[in-house]
């Protein structure tokens, strides 16, 4: 929902910014989205809805199993289309069919796929290929203190808004001379731009007061300092949010002590890695956060810190709750609201239960004891499922 | 440049070069006249009250150290006030500073100047021992990590350009020697002290040349050291478990922005900013300061600041100057303060000022110690 109306705004800011913007991308010819009548609604076949499932290594295909199951159980018109990625392959085909799936379908839920450190530096991340082929360049994690779980910190809500295309992740790495290795973090006017405009647009449309840019700009003076620049730029045209900046290492350490202080919080790519790792700590862990990866025509929805799981792989000890609320993200998506607060209202319900938590947050359920009570809990609230 | 093939065709032979200068080229910390002249540099912000303190201190315990000052002007363009103080440091040897503002209003230009003091003197292992004090409340307990933070490339290097209007390139340097000398260093540490696991924490999925360069010498590193445990954790792997459960870790050592990152994590982990000492080591010169290297420009003046970082970095210089037994009478007097009759300044959630936490410690030198100048 968030990248089709992203479109209209984005068109018209590329339209006040095209003498940069000329420059940056030299001859290409520029798109125009004057109006968001010319977004196409989420496309949907005898109502119903198509989906990329890339289930990824380690947990990811266990857990899409569940998402499948649980969404056939609550009769949500969504058909998965399955596209497995082998990580082990040095190959890109796979990951081609992957991103033409995602194309031609507009969403996707995938697991993560493992980067294999045993092959040569020339195979790239296919998680970052995927991001930056597509330009997702949006990744959003909202962490909240959920009821039922306990943690350290309370009352903690932040909207963690990261750049995913550029930054420390352009792969861009050179050893001139033995032994010593160049490695180049790319920030550029236009990406800040954008990634700054839809933090505050976001901001905006959640009734958001605050926006904190978090940097290294006394160190990486003309990198940082740009983004920095444009935050500030975009925050002049947003009068009733508050705009302010932090040193990464600074708001690492707040986050720790005070993580009440922060509302929406806007960075480049790595900070935002470690930022939003920090933050899924706080909330009691990585398999409670959903993320979501959106770019100006596709939205890709997985667990917020994206981690694989090697070592809990198939042994039913994986949390599902992140997973299943990435779901939610995904139906939201795509319009069907009334599923998504269905199965969300269910899984938080199923929170609360102490006995159910899983070996992560302390307890001794399995996953599928979770999916089951999931499935219950729709049941006895919901309209329509089918059987047990 | 034989280092350099030396280091590329043999490293351990590379290593054993690095220890031998280490052990044979260091001179004895100077004294004259049994006094030790040490560098003072200020700084800004709470910098110059809390190094008042650290003097005031000293001078109640007759520790038989003089401080030579040197201003650094944050304010102005010119390089001479820090190669003044880079002077003065070479001279002496060692260091006592608060952190210099780097003004963001500045061109692009004014290099950083806490970055040319570590560059310059090659200041390469930045140290952070993190622990849990009794008397302070914090959500985690029973925390003791030391932290090894390369400290002279990485992403510090301060080398940007921007070729394409509106393109910024921000170079990362990871070099093969100075990533065994920092693997080394954390090695011989930990085996110093005792401590049974290494943990080295990088970026290597994304970064593959550079932090894979990194692992790469720690791995080599390692296998010298058999008694000690080595195992690499990705750096957002590794802030996700600080927070969650941070017992685990033991000594870490990671490239210059993680080590920022995590240390001021774990820093925040132990009760803030101000409460840890950071020591930055090179082969000749050493420079105590407040771990988390902040100017507290909010709170400058005011008397709220917490002296205890700054003192515990005073110690930490103690020792290094060899003068055991007037560091651990200041240190014993700091902690019981802290511990046991609980004078908490406001950012630990107490009510006392700086002054009174000073008085507190001299107070208890007094009633401990052996010889003191009089109140």
């Amino acid at each position: 929902m968030m990248a089709r109306s992203v479109c209209s705004l984005s068109g018209t800011l590329k339209l006040a910014l095209s003498n940069q913007l000329t420059r940056v991308y030299g001859a290409a010819p520029q798109r125009y989205k004057s109006t968001y009548i010319t977004i196409p609604p989420p496309a949907r076949y005898g109502g119903r809805h198509t989906v990329t499932l890339i289930p990824g290594d380690g947990i990811g295909p266990e857990l899409a199993n569940h998402v499948c199951e649980l969404f056939r159980f609550c009769c949500v018109p969504v058909d998965f289309e399955v596209v497995n990625v082998d990580s082990s392959m040095a190959s890109e085909d796979d990951i081609d069919n992957a991103i033409m799936a995602i194309r031609r379908n507009g969403v996707a839920l995938k697991g993560n796929i493992e980067t294999n450190h045993n092959l040569p530096p020339s195979y790239k991340s296919r998680n970052n290929l995927l991001r930056t082929t597509l330009d997702l360049y949006a990744n959003v994690m909202h962490c909240q203190s959920l009821p039922g779980v306990r943690t350290r910190h309370r009352n903690v809500d932040i909207v963690i808004i990261r750049e995913n295309t550029e930054g420390e992740y352009s792969s861009l790495e050179h050893e001139n001379v033995t032994g010593v290795v160049e490695c180049l973090k790319i920030i550029t006017k236009a990406k800040s731009l954008r990634i700054a405009d839809y933090a505050f647009r976001t901001a905006r449309a959640k009734g958001r007061r605050l926006v904190t840019a978090v940097h290294k700009a006394n160190i990486m003076k003309l990198g940082d300092g740009l983004f920095l620049e444009c935050c500030k730029e975009v925050a002049s045209g947003y009068p009733e949010i508050t705009f302010d900046s932090m040193i990464v290492d600074n708001t690492t350490m707040q986050l720790v002590c005070r993580p009440e202080q922060f509302d929406v919080m806007v960075m480049p790519n790595l900070y935002g890695n470690v930022v939003s790792n920090v933050c899924a700590g706080l909330v009691g862990g990585p398999g409670l956060v959903p993320g979501a990866n959106y770019g100006e025509d596709y939205a890709v929805f997985e667990t917020g810190t994206r981690n694989t799981g090697k070592s809990i792989a198939n042994s039913n000890t994986a949390n599902p709750t992140a997973m299943l609320l990435a779901s939610c993200l995904l139906l939201d998506h795509l319009k069907l609201h009334a599923y998504a607060s269905m199965i969300r209202r269910a899984v938080l319900s199923i929170l609360t239960e102490t006995q159910l938590h899983t070996a992560d947050l302390g307890g001794k359920g399995s996953t599928s004891e979770v999916v089951q009570s999931v499935m219950n809990a729709v049941q006895s609230t919901g309209p329509q499922t089918l059987s047990i | 440049m034989a280092i350099k093939l030396l280091s590329n065709l043999c490293p351990s032979a590379f290593l054993a070069v690095c220890r031998q200068q280490q052990r044979d080229d260091i001179p004895p910390p100077a004294k004259y006249g049994g006094r030790h002249t040490v560098t003072l540099i200020p700084g800004d912000g709470i910098g110059p009250e809390l190094l008042n303190h650290v003097r005031e201190v000293f001078r109640f315990s007759c520790v038989p150290v003089d401080f030579e000052v040197v201003h650094v002007n944050s304010a102005l363009e010119s390089e001479d006030d820090i190669n003044d103080a880079i002077t003065a440091i070479r001279r002496n040897g060692v260091a006592l500073k608060g952190n210099i503002e780097t003004k963001h209003t500045m061109a692009p230009s004014v290099k950083s100047r806490n970055n040319l003091l570590r560059t310059s003197l090659d200041l390469y292992a930045n140290v952070m021992h993190c622990q849990s004090l009794p008397g302070v409340q914090t959500r985690h307990k029973n925390i003791d990590i030391m932290i090894i933070r390369e400290n002279t490339e990485g992403e510090y290097s301060s080398l940007e350009h921007e070729s394409v209007t509106g393109v910024v390139e921000s170079l990362k340097i990871i070099t093969r020697n100075n990533s065994l000398r920092i693997a080394d260093y954390a090695f011989r540490l930990a085996r110093e002290k005792g401590r049974k696991r290494v943990t080295a924490v990088h970026k290597a999925n994304i970064m593959k040349l550079g932090d894979g360069l990194f692992l790469q010498c720690c791995r080599e590193v390692a296998s010298d050291y058999p008694d000690i445990t080595f195992d690499s954790m990705i750096v957002d792997n590794t802030t996700m478990q600080l927070v969650s459960n941070p017992q685990q870790f033991d000594v870490m050592v990671m490239p210059n922005l993680y080590g920022n990152v995590v240390s001021n994590v774990c820093a925040g982990l132990v009760g803030g900013p101000g409460l840890v000492p950071g020591a930055n080591y090179g082969r000749d010169y050493a420079v105590f300061e407040t771990a988390t290297r902040n100017t507290g420009k909010s709170i400058a003046q005011r008397n709220i600041a917490n002296p205890t970082a700054m003192l515990l970095a005073s110690c930490m210089m103690l020792d290094h100057l060899k003068l055991y037994g007037y560091a651990s009478m200041i240190r014993n007097a700091i902690l019981t303060t802290m511990n046991e009759t609980r004078l908490h300044t406001a950012d630990i959630g107490g009510q006392g000022t700086t002054s009174d936490v000073v008085q507190s410690i001299m107070r208890i030198i007094q009633s401990k110690g052996p010889l003191i100048s009089e109140l």
